[in-house]
């Protein structure tokens, strides 16, 4: 152990006390991400001198009284969040070298609140996929077992985090890109419910699904940071108006509360070993003193088709800026329309430009109301019965993910079966409801394992109860293999 | 059975300049992926309203000031071409 493994709150408890300066934090992290980035790739770009010039600057100011919330923490950011001045690429070809000109808003809520930036994290061209391999600057490794996926799209922030070449990181999550590289990486994974952070300078994929959240090592972190990054913010007008939620019961325990487990998300395609550890954990929360209910969501497989024609469309419209107009490549054309086909097909990946044709195709005249309409008629038949079900229960629980890690280019051939990994987390994204991962164990083969926590909208306070308790009774401790040399 | 999809026309409307290869490649997978999306067809929504908004969060106002905006030298300099503080591109229509 270095100080690059201590939680956040671990750390910020040793900056405190005087036991450690933000410099030796850094360092350690700038160090295990040397040590670790030509096996895992997590960055695409690590800012080692801005790192270090804010950390000293943040153990400066401490010296002089002046502490905040995550003052001295380094954390890393997905590379769909806009920073200024640093470059900000989607992990595409056709933002390369896209120097935005300002601060997303929850980048200029970390820096206000004394964080320091590492770098921007690898991830799936524009959030779109399940393993961060759809990378134009090549796939991140799982630290677990390096040749199998990270998951994603967050599969950067959520390897780097897993680590140590960050204590904490960004990630954003419209079908899952947060928890799914959370579960598959043996960290904690939290998407808050929809509106709950600004998407101001968030590079847009879905905008009525997206939401940026906290990949870190412990509970606790992701409801620190989420203090830090949440609240409504007047350069986003989806972002909710009302106030954030008390997060002071995390150790509250879970005696009297109703825990929901969602019939559907067993069976075919799940992995035992997956299936046995969240059954193993169900029991253990009803030992703890919650009451144990079956509950069915019938449209919880059908959601998938749901959103795999809702988010394409919406990346369809949102992608459209990118033309060659205002940033990023252009390949010359004759006339506008040609510099615009032109550029786009050389810009985009084969999963981009999949997913934007899907979706033009479903908004077409004719296709309309079939495809893109019913899909959305679905969305309300699922949140329905999800309101249904928190009429009963608390929170719900679920596998985050089908299976553990895959082996890297499994699913590279076939996007369907990609696409059907995200069957646990999707739901979340279309009912707009909290959701965390949190890991609670390894399969037969030693790669971890993720329960998913879904709350109801606007309940984090108790959802982050439930995930507080879950963390302490599968108390994970265990770290990748290839750490082992670092420590 | 997969869906068959006029590929060339759903290209032409995305902005998408793709090889005719690469037109066969999507139109085959995206037959297998709307095929599996046909699914949401099969449940009844007979009187279920749409939803494009998961939350029924009520509209944010903002005080109306004027606000200092995005440095325009900045902004301009991450295109890859301007002149006299304009974006320049080609022109609108085919042989002109």
């Amino acid at each position: 152990m270095t100080p690059a493994d201590l939680s956040v709150a671990e750390a910020a408890r040793k900056l405190a006390a005087g036991e450690t300066t933000s410099l030796e934090i850094t360092e350690a992290v700038l160090r295990r991400a040397a040590q670790t980035e030509a096996e895992l790739h997590c960055y695409l770009t690590i800012d080692q001198q801005g790192a270090l010039a804010s950390a000293e600057d943040s153990d400066r100011r401490r010296r002089k009284g002046a502490v905040s919330a995550l003052s001295g923490i380094p954390i890393a950011l997905k590379d769909n969040m806009c920073t200024d001045g640093i470059e900000t690429t989607c992990s595409s070809q056709i933002l390369a070298g896209y120097r935005p000109p300002y601060d997303a808003t929850v980048v200029r809520r970390l820096r206000a609140a004394g964080a320091v930036i590492v770098g921007k994290t690898n991830l799936d061209e524009f959030a779109m996929g399940s393993s961060t391999e759809n990378s134009a600057y090549g796939p991140t490794h799982n630290p677990w077992d390096p040749g199998r996926v990270p998951g994603g799209s967050s599969g950067g922030s959520a390897a780097a985090v897993s680590a140590g070449s960050a204590l904490a990181a960004l990630g954003s999550d419209t079908g899952g890109s947060i928890r799914q590289p959370a579960s598959l990486c043996g960290v904690v994974g939290f998407k808050p419910t929809y509106g709950r952070v600004s998407r101001y300078g968030l590079v847009a994929f879905a905008s009525s699904l997206d939401q940026i959240g906290p990949i870190t090592r412990t509970v606790e972190d992701a409801a620190l940071i989420f203090s830090v990054i949440g609240g409504h913010d007047p350069q986003d007008a989806t972002s909710y108006t009302g106030e954030m939620p008390e997060l002071s019961a995390l150790g509250s325990g879970v005696a009297g509360l109703r825990i929901g487990v969602v019939q559907e998300a067993s069976g075919a395609g799940f992995e035992p070993d997956v299936e046995t550890a969240c059954r193993q954990m169900a029991e253990r929360l009803t030992a703890a003193g919650a009451s144990l209910e079956e509950i069915s969501v019938p449209t919880f497989t059908v959601a998938l088709s749901a959103y795999y024609l809702i988010a394409p469309a919406e990346a369809s419209a949102n992608l459209a800026r990118f033309d060659g107009v205002r940033y990023g490549l252009r390949e010359e054309g004759t006339h506008v329309e040609e510099m615009m086909a032109r550029t786009r097909a050389a810009g985009f990946g084969p999963e981009v430009s999949r997913r934007i044709l899907l979706g033009t195709y479903a908004l077409s005249a004719g296709y309309y109301d079939a495809f893109y309409g019913q899909a959305q008629r679905v969305r309300t038949l699922l949140i329905n019965e999800l309101n249904a079900a928190f009429e009963r229960v608390d929170v719900l629980i679920l596998p985050t993910s089908p299976t553990t890690a895959f082996e890297m280019g499994a699913k590279t051939q076939d996007p369907l079966s990609m696409y059907l990994t995200d069957v646990c987390t999707i739901p979340a994204n279309l009912a707009g409801t909290p959701a965390i991962s949190v890991p609670i164990g390894l399969d037969r083969s030693g790669l971890p394992i993720g329960i998913q926590v879904m709350g109801r909208a606007l309940g984090e306070s108790v959802m982050l109860a439930v995930a507080a308790e879950i963390e302490r009774l599968a108390r994970f401790t265990a770290r990748p293999p290839m750490l082992e040399a670092w420590s | 059975m997969p869906i068959d999809i006029d590929i060339a026309h759903v290209a032409r409307l995305a902005r998408l300049g793709l090889t005719d290869e690469e037109l066969s490649f999507y139109q085959r997978q995206l037959g297998v992926i709307l095929e599996h999306a046909a699914k949401v067809q099969a449940l009844d929504t007979t009187g279920v309203e749409p939803t494009a908004h998961p939350l029924a969060f009520v509209n944010a106002f903002r005080e109306d000031a004027t606000v200092a905006p995005l440095d325009r030298e900045r902004v301009l300099e991450q295109a890859p071409l301007t002149e006299d503080g304009f974006f320049v591109v080609p022109p609108p229509l085919e042989g002109t």
